[in-house]
């Protein structure tokens, strides 16, 4: 009678130990802080879907929208941190300088910082994905279903991202077709679809009939879609838009690595990394092909697509010439990380000059 | 050789492109010509976007939609016209709370409605639209909200030279007091202007969101509303002045992207601010004349007036 007594007692301690230890694991808490708002269709959108994937694994999450990248993020990245979040994501840039700055004062949250490369206390991570594999991708179906030659490019800022994008895609197009040019149109936005379809318009007015962009907003896709020539979707698949112009959509896909790293918080095996993913692991992913891409393309895309996840084709791979002739990477030699990541200057076969 | 066709179809993306301002900065003149500056116009074509899109959504009917983006826009500015009409509270501060107000309430009702796509708005004459080399593109195969804004410009200058209620309306701006002591009734004419203002500026929003780029998206206005009221001050208040505005504000946009895609080898930064820059200089060159200036100002814009019994 009494050893039954104890035994149970102890067993239900443990059980009830347990309980507490599931709890706590599952008490953990994220936050999410966004540069534009969730209903962007693009960008923080994609963030989003991360997001509520980590929700859905079991996890409370809170977002911050439309966060200005200045003294602004600071305050929003105090009071998140002050208000009991385990890990905070910052899903910009901009916020590179104020998530630093944050991270030091509270060393027990763990900060993950996206798309950049400071990471100066041990509770810093980053991440990014290769969104420039699927750009070749985009690049090698352009350059195979282009008639006029002439593709057009309706780019947002002049940084290495954009630059790394633009690169890749030419290279690839190139490889299909060598007769191919790239006419690049500058936005300086990120989105406004006002502005976005007037470039691309100006684009396909030049004789563009195919339409690469990487600003956020659907109205390009709309644009080809009336003018009738075909264009790409970026950051979401944007085939519903334009499905006869779609051709397919390079997707930002952030909810396995966010799930991952929220759970490695819950578990306390978070570690400081620097992480940089591309199509191999399901960060960047290609929609669906439409129906209007040829066989024998559809199946040339597969298998680059195949081997750009397993590693073993690189997108910059040499030899690559810059505008002027000039050798950037050498016959057989592919690009490195630190190339890729400060990359400023066009390749052979973009039309243009980079804006300072 | 430029192909004429060409420099047709890149006239019609100028036109295009001037819709919306010319449409704002009318109903803005015509509000500001009775003496009231209403800063909302952003606000108001953000929330005539969203009630335009969500109409043809949810209905399926793009006329509703059309009368339904203007009727928010009209109940919007009602806000704006009972606060300061009614309880006199300043314009420009009013104003821009209608914006931040506008912009926020847009997002909160466009949640659902992000993702989808717009309709078809269909176009008129698009059968003579192989017609004419360059002039047809221009003339023809456009939607009717396109049509009344180039005619907007003309009959807003007949309104308020020709008309008995624009005569009304301009007195009431100019001189409020004399126009209560003439009889007529200050509020009720502050009212109807601020109303129709809001009117054109939720058909303007309504055309972004349904004919220009048909989707929502939030803050898709992007900032046209502040041009638009730009426009109405360095117009001097001329109607045909804001159709002239609008005009070389889309041309260099729509150029400046051209020029870019040709390769001109000119910065491009300095290309993105040419439409703001030319713009105002223009319309500074055009309306120099201080004392015309003077004349054409509403005397009493921005002053709240009261009449105490």
């Amino acid at each position: 009678m009494h050893k039954i007594f104890i035994r149970s007692f102890v067993s239900s301690l443990v059980f009830l130990f347990t309980l507490t230890v599931a709890a706590v694991a599952k008490d953990v808490k994220a936050a999410f802080v966004y540069i534009g708002p969730t209903g962007d269709h693009g960008w923080t959108y994609q963030h989003d879907v991360g997001r509520k994937a980590v929700e859905a694994a079991g996890y409370k999450t809170t977002y911050v929208e439309g966060v200005p990248e200045s003294a602004d993020a600071e305050r929003v990245l105090r009071q998140l941190a002050n208000s009991g979040h385990d890990v905070i994501f910052t899903t910009s840039f901009g916020y590179m300088n104020p998530t630093n700055k944050v991270a030091k004062e509270f060393p027990n949250v763990k900060f993950e910082h996206a798309t950049g490369y400071k990471r100066e206390h041990p509770n810093v991570s980053t991440y990014a994905a290769r969104f420039y594999e699927g750009r070749a991708i985009l690049g090698t179906i352009a350059g195979s279903m282009t008639k006029s030659n002439v593709i057009g490019y309706v780019a947002s800022f002049p940084i290495p991202e954009v630059i790394r994008g633009i690169n890749s895609f030419t290279l690839a197009a190139q490889k299909v077709n060598p007769n191919i040019k790239t006419k690049i149109v500058w936005a300086f936005t990120w989105y406004d679809p006002g502005k976005e379809s007037e470039a691309a318009k100006a684009l396909i007015d030049q004789g563009a009939d195919i339409i690469a962009q990487h600003t956020d907003s659907t109205a390009i896709v709309q644009i080809a879609e009336k003018a009738g020539v075909y264009a790409f979707g970026q950051a979401s698949d944007m085939d519903k838009f334009a499905p006869k112009a779609v051709l397919t959509s390079v997707e930002n896909n952030w909810g396995p690595y966010y799930v991952e790293r929220v759970k490695a918080v819950a578990n306390g095996t978070w570690n400081q990394k620097d992480t940089w993913h591309g199509i191999g692991d399901g960060m960047v992913v290609i929609s669906d092909l439409d129906s209007a891409i040829p066989s024998d393309v559809r199946a040339k895309v597969n298998q680059l697509e195949k081997d750009l996840a397993s590693g073993k084709v690189h997108a910059f791979t040499g030899p690559i010439y810059d505008q002027k002739g000039n050798l950037m990477v050498a016959d057989g030699k592919t690009a490195d990380d630190g190339m890729l990541a400060g990359m400023m200057t066009y390749v052979k076969g973009v039309e243009g000059d980079i804006p300072n | 050789m430029i192909d004429i066709n060409f420099v047709g179809l890149i006239i019609t993306s100028i036109m295009a492109s001037a819709v919306p301002l010319i449409l704002a900065s009318c109903g803005e003149l015509i509000t500001e010509r009775s003496g009231v500056l209403n800063l909302g116009v952003e606000g108001m074509m953000i929330i005539g976007a969203i009630s335009g899109f969500a109409l043809m959504t949810v209905t399926g009917s793009l006329f509703i939609a059309v009368i339904g983006a203007m009727l928010a826009g009209i109940l919007i500015s009602t806000i704006f016209a009972f606060l300061t009409q009614t309880l006199i509270t300043n314009h420009v501060a009013t104003g821009l709370a209608l914006t931040i107000f506008g912009i926020g309430i847009s997002a909160m009702i466009g949640k659902n409605f992000v993702g989808i796509p717009g309709k078809e708005f269909p176009v008129l004459f698009e059968s003579l639209k192989e017609t004419i080399p360059f002039l047809s593109p221009i003339l023809f195969g456009h939607s009717i909200v396109f049509y009344f804004a180039f005619a907007l410009p003309f009959i807003t200058n007949y309104f308020l030279k020709k008309t008995k209620i624009g005569l009304i309306v301009r007195a009431v701006g100019d001189s409020p007091v004399s126009a209560s002591n003439q009889g007529i009734n200050v509020k009720l004419v502050r009212y109807s202007c601020i109303l129709y203002g809001g009117a054109m500026c939720g058909l303007a929003g309504a055309y972004l969101s349904m004919i220009y780029t048909p989707q929502w998206i939030e803050n898709m206005t992007g900032g046209r509303g502040w041009i638009a009221l730009a426009l109405v001050v360095f117009s001097t208040w001329n109607p045909i002045k804001i159709l002239i505005g609008a005009m070389i504000f889309g041309g260099l946009t729509i150029i400046q992207f051209h020029m870019q895609a040709v390769g001109v080898r000119i910065p491009v930064q300095f290309l993105t601010a040419l439409p703001y820059i030319v713009t105002i200089v223009v319309l500074v060159v055009i309306s120099r004349d201080s004392r015309k200036i003077r004349l054409s100002t509403p005397s009493s814009l921005g002053k709240s007036f009261y009449k105490d019994n």
